[in-house]
C-alpha cells in the first residue's frame, strides 16, 4: 500500500516535469494563440475579482486587529501601517491569493481538460494533427503567469487598504499618518519579491492542474478526484515552495 | 488491391488483460472495411492504434507501405492528415460551435479562413446541417452530433476514415440516415473507410469487406457474401437472423 502510494507520487512528479519541459519547449516553438489567452486570462482574472476583494480586504482588516493587539503591549501601535504594508505584499498576499486563486483556476483547469479527455476530446484533437500542449496547456501557463501577478498586486493595495479602515476607524490613527507610514517603509524590492513568487506559483499550478486533468480516467467520478488532489496538491506546492522562494528572494 | 493498412500480429494488453491477441488484417485502398465484434473486444482499441493514439504491445502496423508502428508524433502528425477518425459520441469540442469545430482540423492545416468557410458550407450542405454554425454540441441531438463529427472527419478531404461506432446509441431511422452518408462519402470522395461497430444492419448497409474481431483475434475475413456463408458458430450467432 505504502509502496503504492510512493509509486504513484514519484509517477506523478516525473509526469509533470514531462510535462514542463514539453511546455518550455512548445511555448519557444509555437506563435502565442492571443485569442485563447485573452479568453482564458478573463476567466482566470476577471472572474476571480471577487474572492481576491474579498480575501484581500478582510486579510488586511483581520492583520490591523490583531497587530494593534500585540503593537499596543509595546508602545508601538503607531508602526501598524509599516507592519500591515510589508506583511501584505511580501508574504500574505501573494501566498493566501495564490492559494485561493489557484485552488479555484486549478480546479476550472483540471476539471475542464479532464472532462475533455473522458469524453475523448483531446484525443481528438491529437487526431486532428494538433499538439494538445499547445492548444491547451500554452494559453493557460500564458494567462496565468500573467494575470495572477496582477491580482496579487491588487490584493497588496486592497488589503494595506482594509489595515486602514480598520486603523482609521478603531484606533484613531488618521489616513494620512497611516499611508505616510506605509510609503515611508514599503521599497519596490518589497512588492517585486511578492509579486515574483506568484510567477512560479502560477507555474506551478498550471502545471500541476493540466497534468491531473490529462490524467483523468473513468468518469465524472475520475474527474472529480484529480481535481480534488489539484486543490490539495496546488496548496500544498504553494506552501513549500514559498519557503525556499522567499529564502531566494531574500538573498537577491 | 494496394493494401493503405496492415495489421501484423499486432498485440495490446492492459494490465492483466489481453484484449489484442495477434491482428493480421489488411485493408485496401479505397475499400470500406467492417469490423465487427461485441462490446469491450478491442475495436476501438485497434483503431486508435491505426492513428497512433495507443502504441501496440507487439505486432508491425503498416501504413501505404510504410512501417509506422515506431513512429513519434511528428511523423504520425503527417499520417494524421491522410487518414481522419470519428469519434463514438463525436468527441466534439464544448467550447467551440459547430463552425469552430468542423473548422478545427483545416485551421490546424492552416488553411486560408475563405476557403475554409466555402468547404465548410458544402460539408454542412452535404449532411443536412445547413444554419447550425453557431450552434455549440451540448444544444445539438445524438443523431447530429455525429453529423457533425462525419463533417469533421471529411472536412480535410482525407485518404481514410476510421469510424468508432457510428451509429452507437442512434434509432434505426437516424442509424440509416448515418449510415447512407458514410456510403455516400465513400463513393463521392472514393475515401477509404474502416468501420467499427457491433451493429448488423449498418455492416450491411456500408461493407464491402467484413472482419469479426473475437477473444482479440480475427476470426473471420472476407466479403459480405462470405461473413453470411461462414461456418463460425459466434459469427453465425451474432448474424442469425439480422442480416
Amino acid at each position: 500500500m505504502a509502496f503504492q502510494g510512493a509509486k504513484k507520487r514519484i509517477e506523478t512528479l516525473g509526469g509533470i516535469s514531462l510535462l514542463a519541459s514539453r511546455t518550455v519547449r512548445s511555448l519557444f516553438s509555437s506563435r502565442p494563440e492571443f485569442p485563447q489567452i485573452s479568453y482564458q486570462m478573463v476567466l482566470m482574472g476577471y472572474q476571480s475579482l471577487s474572492i481576491v476583494i474579498i480575501t484581500a480586504l478582510f486579510i488586511g482588516m483581520v492583520l490591523a486587529i490583531q497587530t494593534a493587539y500585540s503593537l499596543e503591549a509595546f508602545g508601538a501601535k503607531l508602526y501598524i501601517g509599516e507592519v500591515i504594508s510589508l506583511s501584505m505584499t511580501r508574504e500574505l498576499g501573494p501566498v493566501l491569493i495564490s492559494i485561493m486563486v489557484g485552488g479555484r483556476v486549478g480546479a476550472g483547469i483540471t476539471a475542464e481538460l479532464g472532462t475533455m479527455k473522458v469524453t475523448e476530446q483531446i484525443d481528438a484533437l491529437r487526431s486532428m494533427g494538433a499538439d494538445p500542449v499547445r492548444k491547451l496547456v500554452c494559453p493557460r501557463m500564458y494567462a496565468f503567469v500573467l494575470t495572477l501577478p496582477m491580482l496579487v498586486l491588487i490584493a497588496d493595495a486592497l488589503g494595506v487598504l482594509g489595515g486602514m479602515i480598520i486603523s482609521v476607524m478603531q484606533l484613531d490613527i488618521s489616513a494620512r499618518f497611516y499611508l505616510e507610514h506605509v510609503f515611508r517603509i514599503l521599497k519596490f524590492n518589497d512588492i517585486f519579491s511578492g509579486l515574483g513568487k506568484t510567477f512560479f506559483f502560477a507555474t506551478f499550478v498550471t502545471l500541476i492542474s493540466c497534468y491531473n486533468g490529462f490524467q483523468a480516467e473513468g468518469g465524472a467520478d475520475g474527474v472529480g478526484r484529480a481535481t480534488t488532489y489539484t486543490v490539495v496538491l496546488s496548496s500544498i506546492v504553494i506552501l513549500i515552495s514559498n519557503f525556499f522562494l522567499t529564502k531566494l528572494f531574500l538573498t537577491l | 488491391m494496394k493494401d493503405l493498412i496492415s495489421y501484423k500480429g499486432i498485440e495490446k494488453a492492459f494490465g492483466k488483460k489481453e484484449v489484442l491477441e495477434g491482428i493480421d488484417l489488411s485493408v485496401g485502398k479505397g475499400e470500406t472495411l467492417v469490423i465487427l465484434g461485441g462490446s469491450g473486444s478491442g475495436k476501438s482499441v485497434l483503431l486508435k492504434i491505426t492513428i497512433g493514439l495507443m502504441y501496440p504491445d507487439a505486432g508491425r502496423l503498416l501504413i501505404d507501405g510504410e512501417d509506422a508502428t515506431d513512429y513519434g508524433e511528428r511523423e504520425w502528425l503527417e499520417v494524421r492528415k491522410k487518414i481522419s477518425y470519428m469519434f463514438q459520441w463525436g468527441a466534439l469540442f464544448d467550447s467551440m460551435n459547430v463552425y469552430d469545430n468542423v473548422a478545427f482540423p483545416l485551421r490546424e492545416q492552416r488553411v486560408d479562413e475563405a476557403q475554409i468557410k466555402e468547404r465548410i458550407s458544402d460539408a454542412l450542405d452535404t449532411l443536412g446541417l445547413e444554419g447550425t454554425e453557431a450552434v455549440f454540441p451540448h444544444d445539438l441531438s445524438g443523431g447530429m452530433r455525429k453529423r457533425v463529427a462525419l463533417a469533421r472527419s471529411i472536412i480535410s478531404k482525407p485518404e481514410c476514415i476510421l469510424y468508432d461506432e457510428p451509429t452507437a446509441g442512434l434509432d434505426p431511422v437516424t442509424s440509416d440516415q448515418i449510415n447512407s452518408l458514410i456510403r455516400k462519402t465513400q463513393e463521392k470522395f472514393h475515401v477509404t473507410s474502416v468501420v467499427v461497430t457491433h451493429d448488423i444492419r449498418s455492416m450491411a448497409f456500408v461493407a464491402d469487406k467484413v472482419a469479426f474481431l473475437y477473444e482479440g483475434r480475427i476470426a473471420f475475413s472476407g466479403t459480405l457474401e462470405e461473413a453470411k456463408k461462414s461456418v463460425h458458430p459466434v459469427l453465425k450467432e451474432y448474424l442469425s437472423g439480422r442480416v
